[in-house]
C-alpha cells in the first residue's frame, strides 16, 4: 500500500469537515460567550462548504486508505443529503436553544463531530471504519441529548440511550469477531468475495448474522429492538429529537446496506427472514402503539418505528429495485421528519414545549399557512397521493409484490391504513376543533421560509418523484 | 495447548454475562456500565483469539481501537451518570421511569 495524496482527495470532504469541526471547537472555547454565534455560523459554513465539496466530485469513484473508504454515488448522494439536511436542522433548532438558555457553541460542535461519524459510516469499506464512524455519530448524540443539564427527562433519556445504545455496539461487534473468524477478513469486500467462493461453516456465518442484524436493529430502532427510541424521542430537547431523528437514519440505513447488501449480499438467504421479522413487527407495533399517544414527540417515535419497518421491507426483498426502493423511503423519511419535528419547534415557544397532540387544536385558525404545512407533511407520511410519502411506500411494496411475498405486502397495507388514523387526528385537532389559546405563533423569518420550503418540497417531490427515483434507481447495485 | 474453541467459549460467556447482567440488574446504573465494559472486553477476546489462530494481525488492531473507544464510551457514560444523580439523587435503575407509554 502506498500513501499518495492523489489518492486521499477521495476522502477530502471528511477531511475537510475535520478540520473544520476542530477550529469551531477551538472557537467556542476562546470566545467563551460569543461562541456560540460564531459556532453556529462556523458549522453552517462547514455543512454547506462540505456540500459543495461533495456535489463537484460526483461521479468520481474509487477507493482510498487501503479499501476501508469508498467513494461511490451511493456514498455521494447520501452524504450529500445528510449534509443538507443537518444545514436545515441547525437552523431550525437554534431559535429553540435561544428560548431555552441552551444556545451554546457545544451544540454545534457535537452536531459537526456527529455528522462526520455519519460520513464516514456512508463511505466505510471496511468493519473498522463502520465501528469508528459509528461511535463517533452515537458518542456526540449521547452528550447532545444529556446537553440539558437541569432536565429530569432528557437525563434519563441520556442515559437509557447510552445504555442501549453501548448494547446495540457490543451485539454489532460480537458478530463482526465472528464474521471476522469465519472468512478471515474485516474489509467488506473481502468478505464478500470469500463468501461468494463458497466452503464456509455456515453454521457460524449464520451465528454471526444474527449479531450483526441485532445491531442494525437496535441502530434503527426496529422492533423488538425499538425500547429506547420512544423515550428518547420524548425525553431529548426537541431541537436534539429533530438532529437523532433526521440524518442518523439514513447514516444507519447505510450501514445496512454496506454490511448485509455489500458484505453479506451473497449469503442473503441468513438475513432475509430475520428482516421480515423485524419488518412486519416495527409496522404492526409502529402504527398501533402510535394511536394510543397523547405525546406528539412520542406519536411521532412510534411513527418513525414503523417507517423503519417500510424501509426494511425494501432491503429485505434483496433485489437491486428493494434497495433502491428503500433507499427512497429513508431520503423521503428524513424530510419529512425534518418537517414534523420542525413544526414542533415552530410551535413551542419559551416556557411552552408543543408536544401535547391538544397544543395542535385550532392551528388552522391561528395560523392557516402552518397549518396547511402541517397537513402535508401528515399527509406525507401517512401515505396519501399525491405526495412523496405514497411513492415511497409504493415502491416498497412494489418491490415485495414483485419477489411473491404477498401476504407481507398485504400487512404493509393494512397497518398502513391503521396508520392513517393517528395522522388524520392531528388534522382534525388542527381545522374542526376551537384553538386552546390565542397567542400568535413567534418564529425567526428564516425558519418560517425554510418550514414552508420543506412542505413544499414534499409536495412537489410528490407530484415529480421521477428524477429522484431515477437517481436511487441508478446507484444499485453498489 | 489451548485451542480455539476454548477462547471462544470463554468469550461467549463473559458476552452473556453481560448482557445478562444488562437485563437483570434493576439496582445500581454502575454495573450496567460494568456490563458494558465486559462485554466489549468479550469481543475483544474473541478477535485476539480468531486473530491468533489465522496468523492475520489486523483483528489485533481492531482491538486496540476497541479499547480506546471503551474509554471514550465510559468517560461519557459517567458524565451522564454524574449530571443524573445531580437531577435524581439516585442511580437505581428501577426508578428511571419518568418516560413512558
Amino acid at each position: 500500500m502506498t500513501f499518495e495524496v492523489s489518492n486521499m482527495a477521495l476522502a477530502l470532504p471528511e477531511m475537510f469537515m475535520l478540520a473544520m469541526a476542530c477550529i469551531t471547537l477551538l472557537a467556542v472555547s476562546f470566545l467563551g460567550k460569543n461562541g456560540a454565534k460564531a459556532a453556529y455560523s462556523l458549522s453552517q459554513l462547514t455543512l454547506a462548504i462540505t456540500a459543495i465539496i461533495i456535489y463537484q466530485s460526483l461521479g468520481q469513484t474509487g477507493t482510498t486508505f487501503d479499501g476501508t473508504y469508498i467513494k461511490d454515488g451511493f456514498s455521494d448522494v447520501l452524504k450529500l443529503v445528510i449534509c443538507l439536511i443537518n444545514m436545515l436542522v441547525l437552523l431550525y433548532s437554534t431559535s429553540y436553544l435561544k428560548a431555552r438558555d441552551l444556545f451554546k457553541g457545544e451544540y454545534y460542535v457535537l452536531a459537526i463531530f456527529s455528522t462526520l461519524g455519519m460520513m464516514i459510516m456512508v463511505s466505510a469499506g471496511h468493519f473498522l471504519t463502520i465501528y469508528l464512524g459509528l461511535e463517533l455519530m452515537s458518542l456526540c448524540m449521547y452528550a447532545m441529548v444529556a446537553m440539558y443539564r437541569d432536565s429530569f427527562v432528557a437525563t434519563e433519556a441520556a442515559m437509557k440511550y447510552f445504555i442501549l445504545g453501548a448494547l446495540a455496539s457490543g451485539m454489532l461487534l460480537y458478530g463482526m469477531s465472528i464474521i471476522y473468524g469465519v472468512t478471515g477478513n474485516l474489509s467488506i469486500s473481502a468478505v464478500s468475495a470469500s463468501i461468494q467462493a463458497g466452503s464456509l461453516d455456515n453454521t457460524v456465518l449464520s451465528f454471526g448474522i444474527v449479531f450483526l442484524v441485532i445491531g442494525i436493529g437496535f441502530k434503527l430502532g426496529a422492533v423488538p429492538f425499538h425500547m429506547w427510541l420512544p423515550d428518547v424521542y420524548q425525553g431529548s430537547p426537541t431541537a436534539v429529537t429533530l438532529f437523532i431523528a433526521a440524518a442518523p437514519k439514513i447514516a444507519a440505513f447505510a450501514m445496512a446496506i454496506r454490511l448485509l447488501v455489500g458484505g453479506l449480499g451473497g449469503a442473503y438467504e441468513y438475513w432475509q427472514d430475520m428482516l421480515i421479522m423485524l419488518s412486519v413487527l416495527s409496522m404492526i407495533i409502529g402504527n398501533v402503539v402510535a394511536i394510543a399517544q397523547t405525546n406528539i414527540k412520542r406519536m411521532l417515535a412510534y411513527s418513525t418505528i414503523s417507517h423503519i419497518g417500510f424501509i426494511l421491507l425494501g432491503v429485505l426483498s434483496a433485489t437491486q429495485e428493494g434497495y433502491a426502493a428503500a433507499m427512497f423511503y429513508a431520503l423521503v423519511y428524513s424530510l419529512m421528519t425534518l418537517g414534523g419535528f420542525g413544526m414542533i419547534i415552530l410551535m413551542s415557544r419559551q416556557g411552552f414545549e408543543a408536544d401535547q397532540l391538544d397544543d395542535y387544536k385550532g392551528l388552522g385558525r391561528r395560523n392557516p399557512w402552518f397549518a396547511l404545512m402541517m397537513l402535508i407533511l401528515m399527509f406525507s407520511m401517512a401515505g396519501i397521493p399525491p405526495l412523496v410519502g405514497f411513492y415511497a411506500k409504493l415502491m416498497v411494496i412494489k418491490s415485495i409484490v414483485d419477489i411473491n411475498m404477498l401476504s407481507i405486502a398485504i400487512v404493509a397495507v393494512l397497518v398502513s391504513v391503521i396508520g392513517a388514523f393517528y395522522y388524520l387526528r392531528i388534522i382534525k385537532l388542527m381545522y374542526f376543533d376551537a384553538p386552546e389559546q390565542k397567542q400568535l405563533l413567534e418564529a425567526p423569518s428564516d425558519m418560517r421560509v425554510m418550514i414552508s420550503i420543506n412542505g413544499i418540497a414534499v409536495l412537489m417531490l410528490g407530484l415529480f418523484p421521477g428524477s429522484l427515483l431515477a437517481l436511487c434507481a441508478s446507484i444499485f447495485p453498489l | 495447548m489451548i485451542a480455539l474453541s476454548d477462547f471462544l467459549i470463554l468469550g461467549a460467556l463473559l458476552f452473556s454475562m453481560s448482557v445478562a447482567g444488562i437485563f437483570i440488574n434493576r439496582k445500581n446504573i454502575i454495573i450496567l456500565l460494568m456490563c458494558i465494559e465486559l462485554m466489549l472486553l468479550a469481543v475483544n477476546l474473541n478477535f485476539i483469539a480468531f486473530s491468533h489462530y489465522s496468523g492475520d494481525i489486523a483483528g489485533q488492531i481492531f482491538v486496540f481501537f476497541i479499547l480506546t473507544v471503551a474509554a471514550a464510551e465510559a468517560a461519557i457514560g459517567l458524565a451522564i451518570l454524574v449530571v443524573l444523580f445531580r437531577n435524581r439523587h439516585t442511580i437505581n435503575v428501577a426508578e428511571l421511569d419518568k418516560l413512558k407509554g
